[in-house]
């Protein structure tokens, strides 16, 4: 040791020393989320890998699409059905003050299905899903069981992983239908019974605003939410720290990270589908007003 | 025994080579060096010891030992086949001839105590259920766990169950080298023997390695052949051997080493000293 410290750089001292030294930190924390990304990547490859080299098993793709799909059906209703409530509450004033409180239908479903409800459910899915995978995969590091997986000769990606993986891709778009349907459901009921807004004239605007291309480009989003939470999730429970804090840390970091992946795809995904809208319909988006 | 006796027959692919060669192994987190150029030969049949304070890196050595961590330099070979060399697929084919008994047992939560016993079986070979259940229940019967274990969740088991619930997993597919990981931390003295005592019976295994990492003295001098004792690099010279004792037991409580000495003992002398320097060493250095 005595002569390992002998050949550690002092740095000089000074404005020079202190200089030197943020220079050497910016460069550390650049290098430190390249590192990071490439990381993310490399088990992303090695997760889409796992998914066509061997194939899955029920007994442990069942258990995962259980937690993922149907514990997480109720919280994702609700979800829905409020998002629609809310959506109503908040447009109902500025449509009475035009007389145009009929076309709220409109404005609803369209907002519903082709942003909230998508953003929303994978939302509140990266919190109560991702978190939990991130939970309960870095307890599982902490505690060795990983390490005993691989000291088994299994591959903890192919057990860990994939069935996590394969859940939120197929289920997530699922319940984000059913948040959809909730929404519109939700949005319906204030507007008919507590807003009093006639039902046929209500749904009449819906149908022809709301086309399939809408509803189809929110579940299109969520396959990308969903595929991105199990990842970015999974990634953090893997490489989670020592200790309950660790643990705590891994499953926080899985939902803010899960969050801003989600928005961060929000805006590309809509960027790109309105080009491929634009590109198939291009007399442009229909008038709402 | 009877059902473990349609398992798969401890045989050894090279039976010309060492069961582990580690050769100039050195290992570093980060800027943290945590072993060495550690050279050691484990001959086939060999119950080696490692001995060792905590912190000086008996663990990571274990763990380098099955590839769970790769060394920074130089390799492990397993049967002359270096394991530094392997693909991942041809790592996790090695690793079936390992049996590892970790720290805190790592079973699988989810799992029940049987299928966890099963785990191995079920992923290595195309044994039918009624035939894993008889070996699930003779590797129950052999680490002396009641046959209504196998149902329960390992948090619904004590800390002694689940190390030997633990100790039947890794037997799961008659391995040549069972390493153990600390296999009586944490429990009473009486349990600690039970497993001393498992430990030995797997021993009696025909050609049976077994390497175990323990600071418990009882432990090691009841099922060593051979100990070897490693020291924190941070308290060591520049070129000073990390393995500061290897011999018998006997040469163990020979020996006049006075580090060797104060660990055997159990006296904290120096250390506590040295501890209390260091705590006032950094909150000198802290603002």
């Amino acid at each position: 040791m005595a002569a390992a410290s002998a050949t550690t750089a002092t740095p000089p001292p000074g404005v020079t020393g202190w200089f030197a030294n943020q220079v050497a930190n910016v460069g550390e924390f650049a290098m430190r989320r390249v590192a990071g990304i490439g990381d993310v990547a490399i088990f992303s490859l090695k997760t889409l890998g796992w998914i066509f080299a061997r194939r899955q098993r029920r007994d442990v793709l069942l258990p995962a699409f259980y937690q993922i799909g149907v514990l997480s059906l109720p919280v994702v209703a609700l979800t829905g059905l409020f998002i629609g409530m809310v959506l109503a509450v908040q447009s109902y004033a500025q449509f009475k003050a035009l007389g145009l409180e009929t076309r709220l239908g409109s404005v609803i479903n369209l907002s519903l299905v082709r942003e909230l409800g998508p953003v929303l459910a994978a939302t509140m899915l990266a919190g109560r899903v991702g978190s939990a995978m991130a939970a309960e995969l870095g307890t599982m590091r902490v505690t060795e069981q990983i390490d005993a997986l691989e000291s088994m000769g299994a591959n903890p990606i192919y057990y860990l992983v994939v069935p996590r993986f394969l859940g939120c891709l197929v289920l997530i778009p699922t319940l984000t239908i059913m948040a959809d349907f909730m929404g519109v459901l939700g949005g319906y009921l204030y507007s008919n019974v507590l807003l009093g807004i006639d039902y046929h004239h209500y749904w009449n605007n819906s149908r022809e605003y709301v086309d399939a291309f809408d509803f189809l480009m929110g579940i299109f989003k969520s396959f990308f939410f969903g595929a991105a939470i199990a990842l970015v999730s999974c990634h953090h429970g893997f490489h989670c720290d020592h200790g309950a804090e660790g643990v705590g840390r891994s499953a926080t970091n899985a939902f803010v990270h899960s969050f801003v992946m989600i928005l961060v795809l929000d805006l590309f995904l809509g960027i790109w589908l309105n080009n491929v809208h634009d590109f198939f319909r291009p007399e442009g988006p229909r008038k709402l007003l | 025994m009877q059902a473990t006796a349609t398992h798969k027959p401890i045989h050894r692919e090279h039976p010309e080579s060492p069961m582990l060669e580690i050769d100039d192994v050195s290992v570093q987190f980060g800027s943290q060096p945590v072993l060495r150029n550690i050279s050691l030969t484990i001959p086939a049949g060999e119950t080696l010891v490692i001995l060792g304070e905590s912190g000086c890196g008996k663990t990571v050595l274990l763990k380098t030992l099955i590839g769970l961590v790769r060394p920074t330099r130089g390799e492990v070979r397993f049967e002359g086949q270096s394991l530094s060399r392997m693909t991942e697929r041809q790592l996790a084919t090695i690793r079936t001839r390992y049996g590892f008994v970790f720290q805190g047992a790592a079973l699988f939560d989810s799992l029940t105590i049987a299928d966890n016993i099963a785990f191995p079986l079920r992923e290595h070979t195309r044994i039918g259920e009624r035939e894993i259940a008889e070996i699930v229940e003779s590797l129950l019967l052999e680490v002396g766990l009641p046959r209504s274990a196998a149902r329960k969740k390992p948090v619904q088991l004590s800390g002694g169950m689940r190390k030997r619930a633990g100790l039947a997993r890794a037997l799961a597919l008659d391995p040549p080298l069972v390493l153990y990981d600390e296999p009586t931390t944490g429990l009473d003295p009486i349990m600690s023997d039970v497993i001393n005592e498992l430990i030995l019976r797997v021993r009696a295994r025909e050609g049976v390695t077994s390497i175990v990492v323990t600071h418990d003295m009882q432990t090691a001098r009841k099922v060593a052949d051979r100990i070897i004792m490693l020291y924190p690099l941070p308290r060591l010279d520049a070129g000073e051997s990390q393995i500061v004792f290897e011999g018998t037991p006997e040469e163990l409580d020979s020996t006049r080493d006075p580090r060797i000495r104060q660990f055997v003992e159990g006296r904290a002398g120096a250390r506590l000293t040295e501890l209390q320097d260091e705590q006032a060493r950094l909150s000198e250095e802290s603002p």
